[in-house]
């Protein structure tokens, strides 16, 4: 019996559902059970009838609860099931089918399952089956019992490479049977023939994901710009896709470094993305792979070629009045340009950049220092590419033996024909020889020498040239300086001596010798007969693997590979051939995607198509809660719900949306407080907590404050209390600091505005106002709580004043610094330790060091500072005139530290000595 | 309570069930009076007594014995030394014994109960400390400290659900107190009155209400019971109820004032959630501007 998408294993249940008219009624008609409680003012209470009747039967909304719970209950059991399979099962043998390519990759679970799912069935229905993978090499089809085949279905893998369907129609067996194709939807060669094929033989059912299908063509590197192309399919929508570079990090671990977004148009199959990356990054680039595919489709292997060489490229530097134009290194630039990254600058500069390849045009003679560095570079595998010129064939060197940076003694002179001071012609060159790195390269014939450097005859000369010219005069030379090569040229890099410059020929012979960007990429010439090993693996979800015991893959066929895509026999990944390093990518460079078209009468479906859903367990459990809940509401109506929980209640519901209230928003006051302490110079003191002690620290920066504008250029503004917690401290140039045994602790956040504070250039005077009574070394209340207030500072080591310290002069000459103590103790910045004793005669030492960022004492300044409303002293200081004169000299202080905190070591400059010496009456 | 097969077992029990919290509720009672300033209560009129009153001349019809001699022997005219009146006063305490006093709407509140006899006890102690006679409702008023103990032994519990004042033993011209929480019916209390109006007693109505009859914090369908399950009334949402439940008690707080008033006596609502010490200074000040 079904209804739509839904179907009852026992209809007949459903018959209960008349029932619930009369539970709606009997639940009705019995209230819930009353709670009895003992009331003594029950007395009070009679007569009092209820003015609402209804209340004696159940209320509605609970009666609505139950009859659902009921409703749920009895559905369920009448075992409902969402989307029934109609179809008739089918009989005879069943021929399941995967693609296994690396599109399957991305439904691959789902794939399995529903073949799975009709292995099962065929189970059931006593089919025999016969799975087979289509990536697989054809090999003939038997049918067999289903169980057989659920062992190998569950160990299947997606290949990293498209199905080859070519032999699989041979191997099909003899008679009709039924096929299930599981495809990945893309069109692959010879499937529209295999189809045909299967649906001539009985039905065809092709179970297709819906998942759209996304491919990586390799990248291609032009003008230095990385181009990449995303093909896709089953999308027809706009969509957006990113595309990330990976490769290692300089530490050797696997990162991205970089990503482009693909952005496909309405309709569009294919989207291109342009990489852009700096030269570095892109050489350590090894793979690009699209973010959230997990295929192998979707990753693109590089190899070299991507990688663009580092060349440095010097030349003799000296003959500035030639023409540039025609100078060796202008040749090799042009001709390098395109291809390579250029390094300019000094051997020495250059080195430590580890270039592929350092060319010295028509350099002779190296530094011992630069020799040395060239070596080092050579035996980790550099390319010294060397030319001749005039400065070599004048030099001295490898005259009598052979240079370390030269492949072959050279003879003095060299030599010249064909000019129009010599006899003979131009010699062309000769055919590069087997085993030369040239070989193959067809030499024009208006290539010609004039001029060259000679090699002396030695027992390897001729192991070392690797080309001549067609006397048989070297005309290229090389030897292997430790894992790298020194190559000379013996002609010069311009068109001077030959005109081989003048060629494409130059450029082939420089790709050849691995300078330029192409060598290895791609596989131009010379893979005849090679053999390449695999290096690095994809698997068909796109991962890196090892390739463990693959074998090698000819030349032939990995060519063919790069050009028609990989398959079994060469499976993608990077392959290697000596120095060469090849990627074969799943996607060749020509891939296109194309839906699969299905013969008719094929039954197309989508893998989760055919699952039908029980449901009875969902309505159950949905019975289940709606009788729990039941319970509860049950519990609310009589009444038995404790009050509390009731509040709690309904203090959660309030808690629950605790709206995020703390906003940042700009606060008026504190802009206003700002304005106000960036008027002019604000001194400030840090409010403790303690009235008294910030009154007096105020009224003290007050008096200060007076002093300052009486006697100096500061004009300060009106002292400011500092909340630590709270108020910005970027705006104060001076903070006092009294200390009181029992003030809070700054939380962390005030440390670092501290911290920022004293790096800023700020100072701070702590004052422990315990002078008095704190002697050598004798521990205050408010010398305890310094060390803990001040263990969170970024506070340098700190030294006892010196005499010849900035802050005796920094306005006045000072020997003390009084207070309304007078404790000649004053802890500033150390100096540092190499500042050197005080000279004999010296006033002070050269002390260049910064402003010291923190001043403690003990002294109560602010005390002695302090003023009343009218300009009155608010304390009294020592005892008469003399007390008056120590007041002057707190002040003195005072205006020393405000002038050390603004000009900052401006008075330890040399420039003041004579006057201060004056001054100082010596 | 239930009555025991054994009445002398349960006597006993219950005895020593006094025998325990007795001293407990008696040394709180003390306590409690202690709290309360206690002077020598004359009647600050001439009468019979033992404290000087005043001296005044004699005149026609007083006794030569009244004559005090050695104050007229310092003037021409007798002199009458007058003493102050000290009649002492006869107290009834009647503490609802019923069992709807029993109730507690928390754990941690005392019943009615408790309170009831914790202030008719310390009120006993008051007045026998300042020289009264103070008797349990049914029992002749003694004086004398002794006479606390009889007191405490007398406050049992009874078995009806609601109390009606016991006026019987009432002494004439006395005082009386009531202790309950009034909840019965009226009747009872109003022939109580009437009866003791009658005698010339007057005293004070002390109503004691536990807070959740106050406030009635019930909700829902409930059936509810008088403590001893003679009345029950039934409702489907008692919230719906509350408001016309406490209107039905303030009626009843008015009427008991109203009938207080009628008959000279004084009428205090005092709840178990407050302080003893309250409801006893009321009262006893009650007691004594009763005059």
């Amino acid at each position: 019996m079904t209804f739509g998408p839904l179907a009852f294993a026992a209809p007949g249940l459903l018959l209960a559902l008349i029932a619930l008219p009369i539970l709606w009624l009997l639940l009705r008609a019995i209230p819930p059970a009353p709670i009895r409680r003992r009331f003594p003012a029950v007395a009070l209470m009679l007569g009092l009838t209820d003015e609402d009747r209804q209340a004696d039967k159940t209320p509605w909304w609970l009666l609505l609860l139950r009859a659902l719970a009921i409703a749920a209950a009895i559905i369920g059991f009448a075992g409902p099931v969402l989307n029934p399979d109609p179809r008739d099962p089918g009989t005879g043998p069943l021929l399941i089918l995967l693609d296994g390519g690396w599109a399957d990759a991305r439904d691959w679970p789902r794939t399995q399952a529903r073949a799975q799912a009709a292995l099962e069935e065929a189970a059931r229905m006593g089919r025999p089956v016969a799975v087979a993978r289509l990536t697989d090499a054809a090999q003939p089809i038997t049918f067999s019992n289903p169980a057989d085949w659920a062992g190998r279905l569950a160990a299947m893998q997606p290949a990293p490479y498209a199905p080859a369907y070519a032999g699989w129609e041979m191997a099909l067996p003899e008679g009709g049977f039924e096929t299930l194709w599981l495809a990945d939807g893309l069109d692959h060669k010879g499937r529209a023939d295999l189809a045909a094929a299967l649906a001539a033989r009985g039905r065809l059912t092709a179970a297709l994901s819906p998942r759209p299908a996304y491919g990586l063509r390799p990248a291609t590197l032009a003008e230095g710009k990385i181009t990449l192309t995303t093909l896709r399919l089953g999308v027809p929508e706009s969509a957006e896709l990113d595309v990330t570079a990976h490769g290692p990090d300089p530490a050797g671990i696997d990162r991205e470094l970089g990503r482009a977004r693909m952005v496909f148009a309405p309709g569009a199959d294919q989207a291109q993305a342009v990489l852009e990356v700096p030269p570095e990054l892109r050489n350590r680039i090894n793979r690009f792979s699209l973010l959230g595919q997990r295929t192998a489709g979707a990753v693109a292997l590089t190899d070299d070629s991507l990688k663009r060489r580092k060349i440095a490229v010097i030349d003799s530097g000296a003959d500035r009045e030639g023409l540039q134009l025609l100078a060796p290194g202008h040749y090799l630039r042009q001709a390098l340009v395109p291809v390579a990254d250029l390094l300019d600058g000094t051997l020495t500069d250059i080195l430590p950049a580890k270039p592929d390849v350092i060319i010295l045009a028509d350099v002779a003679k190296l530094t011992q220092a630069e020799q040395d560095g060239v070596l080092d570079w050579l035996d980790s595998g550099g390319l010294l590419l060397r030319f001749a010129g005039p400065r070599l064939a004048a030099s001295d060197v490898a005259r009598s033996e052979e240079d370390p940076l030269l492949p072959v003694r050279l003879r003095e002179g060299g030599r010249s024909v064909g000019g129009t001071m010599s006899w003979g012609e131009p010699k062309p060159l000769a055919p590069f020889a087997e085993g030369s790195p040239f070989h193959g390269l067809v030499i024009p014939s208006d290539v010609t020498v004039t001029e060259q450097v000679l090699a002396q005859p030695d027992p390897d000369l001729a192991s070392r040239t690797i080309a001549a010219l067609a006397d048989g005069t070297p005309l290229v030379t090389r030897k292997p300086v430790g894992a790298g090569q020194v190559v000379l040229v013996h002609v010069t890099a311009n068109a001077e001596w030959s005109s081989l410059p003048l060629s494409g020929l130059f450029m082939q012979m420089l790709e050849r010798l691995a300078v330029s960007a192409r060598v290895g990429g791609g596989l131009e010439g010379a893979v005849e007969g090679l053999i390449w090993s695999p290096e690095r693996m994809v698997d068909g979800y796109g991962d890196l693997v090892e390739p463990g015991d693959l074998a090698g893959v000819e030349g032939e066929a990995l060519a063919l590979a790069l050009q028609d895509g990989p398959s079994a026999k060469s499976p993608p990944g990077l392959y290697r051939h000596e120095e060469r390093l090849v990627a074969l990518n799943t996607l060749p460079p020509s891939a296109s995607f194309r839906p699969a078209i299905w013969p008719a009468g094929t039954l197309v479906e989508g893998l989760g198509a055919a699952r039908s859903q029980a449901l009875g367990g969902w309505l159950l459990a949905a019975a289940l809660a709606l009788l729990a809940l039941d319970i509860l509401a049950s519990v609310v109506v009589s009444g038995r719900m404790p009050r509390l929980g009731r509040a709690a209640l309904v203090v959660l519901a309030l808690a629950l949306p605790t709206p995020e209230a703390q906003a940042q928003t700009p606060d008026p006051a504190a802009d206003a407080r700002g304005i106000e302490a960036t008027r002019g110079v604000v001194l400030a003191h840090v409010l403790t907590g303690n009235a008294e002690i910030d009154d007096t620290a105020a009224a003290g920066l007050r008096g200060l404050g007076d002093q300052l504008w009486l006697r100096t250029s500061v004009e300060p503004e009106p002292p400011m209390g500092v909340d630590l917690e709270e108020d910005e401290l970027a705006f104060f140039p001076f903070l006092y600091w009294p200390i009181t045994p029992d003030q809070p602790v700054p939380s962390t956040r005030a440390y670092a505005k501290l911290n920022a504070f004293l790096r800023t250039g700020g100072m701070i005077l702590f004052d422990t106002r315990d002078a008095d009574i704190a002697g050598m070394g004798g521990a205050t209340a408010e010398g305890e709580m310094l060390q803990l207030l001040a263990s969170g500072l970024d506070v340098p080591p700190l030294d006892l004043i010196p005499e010849d310290h900035v802050l005796t002069r920094s306005f006045y000459l000072l020997q003390d610094f009084p207070g309304r103590h007078r404790s000649a103790d004053l802890w500033v910045e150390a100096p540092p330790p190499d500042a050197g004793e005080l000279e004999e005669g010296m006033a002070f030492r050269n002390l260049n060091d910064g402003v010291t960022p923190v001043i403690i004492g003990g002294n109560d300044w602010a005390s002695a500072w302090a003023i009343d409303g009218t300009g009155a002293p608010l304390y009294p200081v020592g005892r008469g005139l003399a007390g008056e004169d120590q007041r002057e000299m707190a002040y003195r202080f005072g205006i020393n530290v405000v002038m050390h905190v603004l000009t900052g070591n401006y008075k330890s400059d040399q420039v003041h000595v004579p006057a201060l010496l004056e001054r100082l009456g010596q | 309570m239930s009555l025991a097969a054994d009445p002398r077992a349960s006597l006993r029990a219950e005895a020593e069930l006094l025998g325990q919290s007795l001293p407990a509720l008696l040394a709180e009672a003390e306590m409690l009076a202690q709290t309360v300033m206690l002077g020598e209560h004359g009647r600050k009129r001439a009468g019979q007594g033992d404290e000087f009153w005043q001296y005044r001349a004699a005149h026609a019809g007083d006794s030569a014995r009244a004559i005090d001699w050695r104050r007229s022997a310092r003037a021409d005219t007798p002199f009458v030394r007058e003493r102050e009146w000290q009649a002492a006063q006869s107290v009834t305490l009647w503490v609802d014994p019923s069992r709807s006093m029993a109730f507690s709407g928390e754990k941690s509140r005392p019943t009615k109960a408790d309170r009831a006899r914790l202030l008719a006890l310390a009120l006993g102690v008051l007045m026998l400390k300042g020289g009264e006679r103070v008797g349990l409702a049914g029992q002749p008023p003694r004086p004398g400290r002794a006479q606390v103990v009889t007191l405490a032994n007398g406050l049992a519990d009874g078995a009806e659900d609601y109390g009606v004042p016991d006026a019987t033993g009432l002494v004439p011209l006395g005082r009386a107190v009531f202790l309950s929480d009034f909840l019965g019916p009226l009747e009872g209390i109003e022939t109580a009155l009437a009866y003791a109006a009658d005698r010339g007693v007057r005293g004070v109505l002390v109503q004691l209400l536990d807070p959740a009859e106050e406030e009635f914090p019930f909700s829902g369908r409930t059936v509810f019971e008088s403590m001893g399950g003679s009345l029950r009334h039934e409702t489907q949402s008692a919230n719906a109820l509350r408001d016309r439940y406490l209107a039905r008690l303030a009626e009843r707080k008015d009427r008991l004032a109203t009938l207080a008033r009628a008959v000279g006596w004084h009428y205090a609502c005092h709840h178990t959630g407050q302080p003893a010490q309250s409801a006893l200074l009321w009262a006893y000040q009650a007691l004594e501007g009763g005059r």
